[in-house]
This record gives structure tokens, sequence and C-alpha cells, in this order.
């Protein structure tokens, strides 16, 4: 395959960025996304030039770093998937393909690609955790029964990787689908009872902070999401808050 | 709770409150309108009643304009809060591939709404002021003792370019309602196996409604 590129480069926050195109041959349709980078990155390495900054590291749609807006999707067109999953064959011969990072104002740009999402991780660390005793008197997990389907949907929340493009996807660039992940997978289960109240006002009120827009239901982030997380956590979240509120 | 209302899910509920205030008041308008195309004495009853009530008048009509007020006033500062939350835009966006053109234009037809209802109140609210509250007459009756409300509706149908604006603003709520009535559900947390059902209502709802009000003007334009 034959293919042009239209990449963001972008030398450092601080620089304007500007889209520059590349053109790459002989790309297999069985390579990945971002083996299909990778050649284009050696290619720009032989000429002496800067290569793309991108993020990745475990490469199978587990850790959540990749984080490429691909043709106007986070991910890129296929669902469920993350960047690194997407493979050449969802392309075609000739191809014009547009690659930008993924754009919000609480994840500012660090150099082309790579975004830096420490946002989510100072919402995580506002209340995203149950405290334990680790003193030698820890409760075995499984002695508290619990629900099968409330176990399920928490498990369900819990497959949330972090990797932003709920944000990415989202017209108001809204965190509520990550949050509302997070929160549902303690709120569902009884050791994250304890910290309720708190966790959700304090996760929310970071996320504000932080300069995410509001949500408005359209839903994008549902469908965008490589691990499929549902809007029902959005409006758990939407409840828990309420109740936090109520109680005090 | 002060600090609820000033937080991004806080004011999601009161966008999700004042949606479902103003959809009740929007079914209530429409039963005393379809009125007039099945029975013009009904309608003039019902309408001097709700012209001339102290407790509509005083109690539910200024809370009715602070709904109304207040969904657009919000509506409008949240849009610019969340163009804010991203200052770059995309090169290349697919918003089609992931939500709906109603869901991603509410703001457009909710503008739209808003120059229709300036248009409304200047046909209909504001001659209804003048009349009750400035020349004073709580009567409801023409110079021929009939009522007037009935004859004063009609009149504006007549001409074809209001029939028309009137048309178009429908269909505009129509658009915000189908993208609406669901999402305020979704605000206040209500999420769960009715969730398809209502789904369904919502959309039945955001058709029904403003092809009713449509059929109204269309009606009253041919024949009068």
């Amino acid at each position: 395959m034959n293919l042009t590129l239209k990449i963001w480069r972008q030398n450092g926050s601080q620089d304007k960025g500007r889209m520059v195109d590349y053109q790459v041959s002989d790309i297999s349709k069985d390579m990945s996304f971002l083996e299909m980078m990778d050649v284009l990155n050696e290619q720009i390495i032989n000429k002496g030039e800067e290569p793309v900054a991108f993020d990745h590291d475990c490469r199978e749609g587990i850790c959540g770093m990749c984080s490429m807006h691909i043709n106007g999707e986070a991910h890129g067109p296929d669902k469920g998937i993350t960047t690194c999953q997407l493979h050449m064959r969802s392309f075609k011969d000739g191809d014009t393909i547009t690659i930008e990072p993924f754009r919000a104002k609480a994840f500012p740009v660090i150099k082309d690609l790579v975004v830096d999402r420490s946002s989510f991780e100072r919402i995580q660390q506002a209340g995203g955790y149950i405290s334990v005793n680790t003193s030698g008197n820890t409760q075995d997990a499984n002695a508290i029964p619990i629900d099968k389907h409330a176990a399920d949907k928490a498990m369900d929340a819990a497959t949330c990787i972090g990797c932003g493009a709920c944000v990415a996807s989202c017209k108001n660039a809204s965190a509520m689908l990550f949050v509302g992940a997070k929160v549902s997978q303690y709120a569902l289960l009884p050791q994250g009872q304890v910290e309720a109240v708190d966790r959700v006002k304090n996760m929310v009120a970071q996320m504000d902070l932080e300069g995410f827009g509001n949500c408005t239901n359209t839903g994008a982030c549902e469908v965008e999401c490589p691990k499929g997380i549902s809007l029902e956590n959005i409006a758990r979240l939407n409840r828990e808050y309420f109740k936090a509120n109520v109680k005090g | 709770m002060s600090g609820f209302f000033n937080s991004s899910i806080g004011r999601k509920y009161a966008m999700a409150l004042s949606a479902f205030f103003l959809m009740i008041f929007i079914v209530q308008h429409f039963a005393i309108n379809i009125l007039s195309v099945f029975n013009p004495d009904a309608f003039n009853e019902i309408s001097h009643f709700m012209g001339t009530n102290p407790l509509v008048q005083f109690g539910l009509q200024p809370i009715l304009l602070f709904g109304v007020i207040f969904h657009f006033v919000m509506g409008f500062i949240l849009e610019i809060r969340n163009r804010n939350a991203r200052s770059v835009k995309y090169v290349r966006n697919n918003g089609a591939a992931n939500a709906t053109w109603m869901s991603r234009n509410m703001i457009w037809s909710g503008g739209f709404i808003l120059i229709f209802l300036v248009i409304h109140f200047i046909d209909f609210w504001f001659p209804e002021i003048n009349t009750k509250f400035i020349q004073g007459d709580m009567s409801g009756l023409l110079p021929n003792g009939d009522y007037r409300y009935y004859e004063e509706l009609t009149h504006k149908f007549v001409p074809i370019w209001r029939v028309a604006l009137y048309c178009v603003g429908f269909v505009f709520l129509s658009l915000h309602l189908l993208h609406g009535f669901s999402s305020a559900f979704q605000s206040v947390g209500a999420n769960n196996k009715y969730t398809r059902g209502l789904k369904g209502f919502g959309k039945a709802y955001a058709i029904l409604i403003p092809l009713g009000f449509i059929f109204i003007a269309l009606f009253h334009h041919f024949n009068h």
C-alpha cells in the first residue's frame, strides 16, 4: 500500500504546531498502525530528520498509552480497539490518513502526537482508591459476599484503561466517562462504600479543576471507547454525586 | 448544595430539571391549542381562564419565564465553557461517526428555538400583556361580545410567511427534543432497564408534539 500521511508536528508545548505531509510506500495490510508509524519514522531518521513522537507501550490494547486521532476519530475508524490494535487492512491503497494528537485543554501536547494525560492521574489521586488496613489483619476480599450482577458491572467499569479516547471524542472534551467508570467500579462494591461520599465529590472537583468540558450526553465517548465503557457509568456518577451532596 | 450547582454535574441536573419543566409545559400548551381545532368554545374558555387566573398569571407564569430564560442562559454558558475545553480544534473531525447530528448541534437548534420564541412572544404574549395589564381590559371579549382568543389565533395564521416560520420553528423544536428528551433523564442519573422504552417514548414525543403544533398552524391557515 502507498499512503499519504498528514501528521500533526509540534516541537514542544510552546510551539504552535502544523500539519506535515509524508509519503509511505510498500506498507503491508497486515501491519499494525503503529508498525506503519515505525516504518515512517525509520524513513524520516534515514533522511536525518526528527522522527514523529507518539505514545505506545504494550501494543496489545491494555496499557492505554497510544492516543492518536486518526481520520477524525479517536483510535481510528474501527470500533472497540486502541490505535495499536488498528491494522492497515482498515485502509486502502492510495488513502490519505490524517493523524492528530488527542485534543483537549486538559491534555496539552508535549510533542507531536504525545499528550500529557496526567490530569487523569490527578483525578484518580483525588479519590479513585479504597483505603485498606495492611497491618497483617487484612480481611480476604473474597470473604465479603458480592452480588454477581454488581460484581460484573464493577468489573466492566474497571476495564477502563484511561486512554482518554472519551475526552478526545467528546465534542466538549468531557472526562465524565472516565470518571464515571472509576467511581462506578468502587460504588458497586461494598469495599467502596466507606469513602463513597468523599470519593465522588473529590474526583468531580478535580475533574472540573482540570478544565474538562461538561457532558451533553452525545454518547460519542461510549462509541469510541476501546473497552466499551457504557454511558450507564456516567448516569451512576451523576446519581452518586447527587447522593453525596445530599448527605453533605 | 450551593457547591453542587456550581459543579459540572450540578449544572447538568439544573439543565435537565428546567428541561423537564419545559417539556411538561409544551404538552399543556399543545393540549390547549389543539382545542382550537376541535372545540373553539372550549379553547376560548380555557384561554380566558389561563389568561386571567391570578395563580396562573402571577404564580405559574413567572416560574415559566424563569425556566425558559434559565434554560437558554445556562445552555449558552455551558456551550462557551465546553468550547473553551478544546482550545485547539481538530483539523479533521468525524463527529457523525459516533454521535447524532441532533446531539452535536443542540446549541444551534436551541438558538433557532430562541429566535422563534422571540417572534412568538411578539405575536401573542406581548399583545396579551398589553391588552390585560396596560390597557386594563381583562374581559377577554371582542366589541361584539364574543371571546377574542380564537379570533386572534386564527387571524395570526392567515399570512403564509408566519405559518412557514412557525413550521420551521417546530422542526427545530423537534430536532432539539430528539436528543434533549432522553438526555435529560441521563443527566439526572436515570439509565436503567426502562431507558430503551423511554428513548422510544422520547422520540415519539419529539416528533408528535411539534407535528401537532404544525398541524394547528396549517389547519387555521387553510380554514380561514
